[in-house]
């Protein structure tokens, strides 16, 4: 197979303005990936899939990662102006100091894509999509037009990360059940402390808030 | 009864399932098929909507068994979740260990000595044996023939468990592999134990197929059932027997050549139709590869340490950077997909279930066929809840 430098060129070719970036993997592994943009992944998912060289028409393994905002902690060295008494004489002084600043690197959801070729049999290409931020703007496209493995499996990670696949054809949650609020395999995920006790207490509000005039209940002691 | 078929296979260019129209009598009946099923093998829901006997829509519901197995090992260290895959697929323990043990041993470039390679191929390819026995006495039994061909499948996986047992204690929750070897060695009465049990299955395997392969009913009902299109087969991901069945030659042991399946002599067998027929042939002949395998393995297999030297059991931290290993597991690719921040967990653990991926096609295999065929279609697959859920 091509190398991944390669292919970002055949996609830089094929597809104008694809927005590819290519992402190196420190570790010793060296499967280095490609990172799309959302705005053109379908069209590249497409050239991928079709492109007689590269015929990626298998798309094994799509895994969410989230990563949340980070705080960095940066020493930055600041000059500045301070008044000092030296010898009982006032003197302006030039300072340079550590000034420790604190910023927050704003955090994303991550699709990654593993692909192989069964027809050429070769593979993997990793591709990975980033969302903008973590809270409202999680939309990703779908790539089940492109390939149907993408089907359940986009919608395990819109059901555990909260990534909304625009142009999924069925995008319900997979695992968790129909009315579950949160996605449970983001990192700040706080699971309650009890489910079966949240139930309970939901249906003894529902028990007090209940209509009293039940027929039984009129019928008092005595009936058969 | 007529139904009106419309082939709608590809609109907007992808691969949705057919729509069906029913004839428009009478209404539509919605069943819940499941979750509590004996044909489901575990927790699973198939929601149908049917015209009279025919399969209209099938959407299957998961999450039953759904026990966020991917959270628990990002909070545990990397060696914690090795008995935890186990519980996976829990027909074919040591495959996830092993697809496990892989991942992480090209997340961290760890080698893994000769004779280590050799006790993962056999363990391997017994559990291969054993979980396609087993899954064709599961479907002749959805088919009818209630325990006695499964009794036959039983007996012969029973002889495998106990060589699984005596070596690693534990006939099904094994915790074997180690990331750079195994954890016990075999002795020389375990490896003349497994010649044993390997020189009867040949004879097995002709007493089943004697039973089966040529039986009227199974015939009558596996022949052109839930066909699967090639095309559509790879597209979606369906991988393991049921894709080699449709015809596809796509064997990771092949492909991939991990750990040392390139020594070995094999052949890939492919089904011609891609339906449940071809499915249950596959993983017949696939049997009978596997213990070809099996007796050349144990034929060569060396001395030597089981452990790599450099293996780091204790304090064990990859280095930052992410690999994605796969195996050919009996249901299918088995991957890990591993992300190490350079912590004692991983960052991201991520399990490719061949299970639920070979799920993505049931509805487009059963719609138009009969309620008793989606049972038998279903039992082709040949899923584990433990895995499909996670």
């Amino acid at each position: 197979m091509k190398t991944v430098e390669e292919i970002k060129a055949a996609i830089e070719a094929a597809v104008p303005g694809a927005g590819v970036e290519f992402v190196r993997n420190p570790g010793p592994a060296a499967e280095h990936s490609l990172r799309v943009a959302p705005a053109s992944a379908v069209a590249v998912a497409t050239f991928l899939r079709d492109d007689a060289d590269l015929a990626l028409d298998f798309l094994s393994n799509v895994s969410g990662v989230d990563w949340p905002d980070k705080e960095i902690a940066e020493k930055v060295k600041v000059t500045r102006t301070v008044t000092k008494t030296v010898d009982g004489v006032e003197q302006q002084m030039e300072e340079t100091v550590d000034e420790t600043r604190k910023r927050i690197e704003p955090g994303c959801l991550e699709a990654v894509y593993h692909l192989y070729s069964v027809a050429k049999k070769h593979g993997p290409l990793v591709i990975r999509m980033k969302t903008a931020n973590r809270s409202d703007q999680v939309e990703l496209p779908s790539f089940t037009p492109v390939w149907r493995s993408a089907e359940f499996q986009e919608r395990e990670v819109f059901d555990l990360y909260g990534i909304i696949f625009a142009g999924h054809p069925d995008l319900r949650r997979l695992l968790m059940w129909e009315g579950f609020k949160d996605h449970p395999m983001r990192k700040d995920y706080v699971e309650p402390d009890d489910y079966e006790y949240e139930h309970v207490l939901a249906r003894a509000q529902e028990h007090k808030n209940r209509d009293q005039r039940t027929e039984i209940r009129d019928q008092g002691p005595g009936v058969a | 009864m007529s139904l009106t078929e419309t082939k709608t296979e590809k609109i907007d260019g992808w691969n949705r399932p057919p729509v069906i129209v029913p004839d428009g009598e009478g209404e539509l009946l919605e069943v819940a098929m499941g979750p509590h099923h004996p044909s489901t093998h575990g927790v699973f829901r198939m929601d149908l909507a049917l015209d009279g006997e025919r399969v209209v829509r099938l959407k299957p519901v998961f999450g039953y068994l759904h026990r966020n197995h991917e959270k628990i090992a990002e909070q545990a260290s990397y060696l914690a979740s090795m008995p935890y895959t186990d519980r996976l697929d829990y027909m074919c323990p040591l495959t996830n260990n092993w697809a496990y043990a892989l991942a992480v041993e090209k997340l961290a470039a760890q080698e893994v000595p000769e004779r280590a390679q050799y006790i993962r191929v056999i363990l391997g390819e017994l559990t291969r044996i054993q979980n396609h026995a087993s899954s064709i006495g599961f479907l002749i039994q959805e088919m009818g023939a209630s325990g006695t061909p499964l009794m036959y499948a039983f007996k012969e996986r029973e002889k495998i468990l106990d060589l699984f047992e005596s070596l690693t204690g534990s006939r099904m929750m094994c915790n074997y592999m180690r990331f750079g070897g195994c954890r016990v060695d075999v002795s020389t009465a375990w490896l003349d134990a497994a010649r044993k049990v390997i020189a009867g299955l040949p004879q097995f395997v002709d007493e089943f197929e004697a039973l089966l392969s040529s039986n009227e009913i199974l015939m009558a009902r596996c022949q052109g059932v839930g066909i699967l299109r090639p095309d559509l087969a790879v597209n979606a991901g369906v991988t393991g027997p049921m894709l080699r069945a449709s015809g596809v030659d796509y064997d990771i042991r092949k492909v991939d050549h991990y750990g040392i399946y390139d020594r070995f002599k094999f052949r890939v067998p492919l089904g011609d139709h891609g339906d449940v027929y071809d499915r249950y042939m596959v993983r017949i002949l696939e049997i009978r590869e596997s213990i070809k395998i099996v007796e050349q393995a144990l034929k060569e297999i060396p001395g030597g340490p089981i452990m790599d030297a450099k293996a780091k059991i204790r304090g064990f931290r990859p280095k930052p950077g992410e690999a994605y290993g796969r195996i050919e597991a009996p249901k299918g690719e088995l991957g890990f997909y591993l992300i190490s921040d350079g912590g004692p967990n991983p960052y991201r653990y991520r399990v490719r279930p061949p299970s639920l991926i070979n799920l993505t096609v049931l509805e487009d295999m059963c719609l138009g066929s009969n309620v008793a065929d989606v049972v038998l279609i279903f039992g082709s697959v040949d899923i584990v809840l433990g895995e499909v859920d996670r």
